[in-house]
């Protein structure tokens, strides 16, 4: 297996933290799945309102780390987290904290879109609901049909809210998948290759969501397309072999990259 | 041209036809071992039809056997005659009515003694002088008389007087089951020639049997015995299913509430819950044995556990519901654990994303999806259950009980050990259309339940 050991993050990050504040972090984070370490160490900081893409050949384990950021990990028998992962300075996997909280703050959106096998009014619902967001049926419309429009699809579904989720097209239902994890107004969006299952134009107009969206929420995404990631992102994180190679602002990391593999793989010479 | 540009053309040349050549022989071969393609896949398709319509008509064969044995016996031999409740042989006094004041000891025993005066009534007289009526000779030959009615209907007819006193020194036009072996004759199921010693019926019943039918006195009638009496040895021909099917309907009920949800339940906890660990391999690796396992070894289980150890019942309803439970668990796990692993993973991930439980998204989305496969999962099993005969036998399911019973602790039979008793009753002539007629009623049941859940299934269905 892969024996080196080489993480950028820290430095690079005391220079940005200075405009805004650091939404999540983790430190020295590393990942096994049964005696197998997929991740060797992770340091990172996530800042408020800030879109970070993380970027790297398949297998890198972006996706894990990813997943290690709402503990979407906890669900698979043989992983197992070490290291320090915090949101606003607390530790997400202390005793003390309830992984549903720490879900209903960092909501997810998965590659395929996998709305529930209900109404799309049922689909937004469904959170709020649960967590005991709303009071009463008004304050629910009201929640569905906000989560709707910042997700751009109400003027598409405003008539059909009794229609299935599953009937909408991929890329409406990936909004709704959106605006589901928007309706319980969570702190960070984790989304994990949210375009890859879409066409072009359903693409873009994700892109053009997750811009608007950057105002109000942090956001990561993992990316196979860097093209897209240096639409989207204002940082970029790339992986390599289950290592954090690089992290940088997203025009450095494209133009000037640090790391001799950053280069190769950007110019598209492996990956 | 150069010299050598000369030679680089000529070289080509014959690489270029080379080539043409090559591909020309490449599409001989492909197209000859087309042909062969082409023939294996006819054959196969032959192969599949041939397959099918063997196995379709084995089936038509079943079917219109046993249809053609079984519908039959759902009509049977009846004579109509006016019965008269002659007060002379009915020597009874007034049915007691409950007196204000009195107890309720007091009032049972007045009953009881007036039940028993009834039971000391003569009733093969009044259908010995009902006989009379058509059949002048019949007092003469009261022993070759009497052999046409079946033996039941006197109690038929007590039951008339228990149930309304008032008919007594009336005259009432009744229809009676007409006795097996005449059934038999009319029906032709026995060879008119045999000699008398090997007729089960007298010359003279005979005689009348063929005499009443002719006057239209007895004729073959849509007869509800079989549905609504029990089993019985002395009156063959109102022998019936009602024993058996309340037997069956029991342990279908307990086999539903017992071993659908159990089985339910712990699919669930051991796909959804339970940590992947050695225990639950080995837990996985029994459930999956006892799947296999000859369901009569299921029936010695229940005799040692539930009859010698619990102490219940032999012959019980309440014993067999919960061996064939112990049966169709693992049925119902296997099809729900099936069933679950068959749900994405994406609807889970999607649920947990949002900040569900494991419960709750367990609860909320993955078990109403699988609803439809569990259904089906748990109507198969429960069909399964009401098909077996074997593990019965072991806990005296396959004894004769000549009553309906009236609870699980009752002692009764279940429609296919009923089948088996028939199948091995001596009387071969009759009960082989009385057997099939159970076989259709067992049939009809399974079919029905095995519709339920195809329509559950497309009743429930959801695409995602």
């Amino acid at each position: 297996m892969n024996t080196m050991q080489v993480s950028f993050g820290e430095k690079k990050d005391n220079a940005a933290q200075a405009e805004h504040a650091v939404k999540m972090s983790a430190r020295d984070v590393k990942v096994f799945y049964g005696d197998n370490e997929a991740l060797h160490g992770i340091n990172m900081d996530i800042l408020e309102n800030e879109v970070i893409a993380f970027i790297g050949p398949s297998g890198c384990g972006k996706s894990t780390f990813l997943r290690c950021l709402n503990r979407m990990n906890d669900t698979i028998d043989t992983a197992r987290v070490t290291g320090l992962v915090t949101l606003d300075g607390k530790d997400i996997y202390d005793r003390s904290l309830d992984v549903v909280q720490l879900r209903a703050q960092v909501g997810m959106v998965f590659q395929k879109p996998n709305p529930f096998p209900k109404s799309i009014f049922e689909n937004i619902a469904y959170g709020p609901r649960l967590h005991g967001l709303v009071d009463n049926k008004r304050d629910l419309d009201e929640v569905v049909e906000s989560s709707l429009r910042r997700a751009g699809l109400w003027d598409e579904v405003k008539d059909r809210l009794e229609a299935p989720g599953t009937g909408l097209s991929g890329g409406q239902q990936q909004r709704l998948c959106i605006a589901r994890a928007i309706a319980v107004s969570p702190e960070v969006i984790l989304m994990d290759e949210p375009c890859s299952a879409l066409d072009p134009i359903a693409t873009s107009i994700i892109e053009e969501l997750i811009d608007e969206l950057k105002g109000s929420y942090t956001i990561a995404i993992v990316t196979h397309n860097m093209q897209q990631a240096a639409r989207v992102s204002d940082k970029t994180a790339f992986f390599h072999l289950g290592n954090l190679v690089e992290l940088n602002d997203t025009r450095e990391i494209f133009t000037n990259p640090q790391d001799s593999r950053t280069e190769d793989y950007i110019t598209g010479r492996f990956g | 041209m150069t010299p050598s540009d000369s030679e680089q053309t000529k070289t080509q040349q014959p690489d270029l036809m080379d080539l043409a050549q090559k591909r020309d022989l490449m599409q001989q071969r492909v197209a000859a071992s087309l042909k062969r393609r082409h023939a294996s896949e006819k054959r196969f398709r032959l192969y599949g039809m041939a397959a099918v319509t063997v196995a379709l008509s084995f089936v038509a064969i079943l079917f219109i056997t046993i249809l053609s044995k079984g519908l039959p016996a759902f009509w049977q031999a009846t004579l109509t005659l006016d019965v008269y409740f002659d007060p002379e042989i009915i020597e009874i006094d007034e049915k007691p009515v409950r007196q204000p004041g009195e107890s309720d000891g007091a009032f049972q025993q007045r009953m009881l003694a007036w039940q028993t005066d009834l039971g000391f009534v003569n009733f093969n007289r009044i259908i010995l002088n009902s006989l009379a009526e058509v059949l002048p000779e019949a007092p003469r030959y009261q022993r070759d008389a009497m052999r046409l009615v079946t033996s039941g209907e006197r109690f038929g007819l007590r039951q008339l007087v228990e149930d309304n006193p008032a008919i007594v020194g009336q005259t009432l036009r009744l229809k009676l089951l007409a006795d097996a072996n005449v059934d038999v004759w009319l029906k032709g199921n026995i060879d008119r020639s045999l000699p008398d010693s090997q007729q089960q019926l007298s010359a003279r019943t005979r005689a009348w049997a063929d005499e009443l039918a002719e006057r239209g006195i007895i004729r073959n009638q849509f007869s509800t015995a079989l549905f609504m009496n029990a089993d019985s040895r002395s009156s063959l021909a109102s022998a019936g299913l009602a024993g058996a099917f309340m037997g069956s309907l029991m342990m279908m009920l307990i086999v539903m509430f017992l071993a659908v949800p159990v089985g339910v339940a712990s699919a669930i906890y051991l796909e959804e819950f339970a940590p992947k660990n050695r225990l639950t391999d080995l837990i996985e690796v029994n459930i999956n044995n006892l799947a296999a396992v000859p369901s009569i070894v299921f029936g010695l289980l229940g005799a040692s556990v539930f009859i010698l150890w619990f102490k219940l019942p032999l012959s019980a309803p309440i014993v067999g519901g919960l061996v064939l439970s112990l049966m169709t668990l693992p049925t119902v796990i296997i099809a729900t654990r099936s069933t679950l692993k068959a749900i994405p993973p994406s609807i889970r991930q999607a649920a947990l994303g949002i900040g569900a439980s494991k419960v709750q998204s367990v609860f909320h989305h993955v078990l109403p999806l699988a609803i439809p496969g569990i259904l089906t999962g748990s109507i198969l099993g429960v069909a399964q259950a009401l098909g077996e005969a074997a593990p019965l036998l072991l806990i005296g399911m396959s004894s004769f009980v000549a009553s309906v019973p009236g609870s699980p602790f009752d002692q009764s039979t279940a429609l296919p050990v009923q089948i088996y008793l028939w199948q091995g009753n001596e009387l071969r002539n009759f009960f082989e259309a009385r057997t099939s007629a159970a076989i259709i009623v067992l049939l009809a049941l399974m079919i029905s339940l095995n519709a339920l859940a195809i329509w559950l299934r497309r009743h429930f269905e959801t695409r995602w």
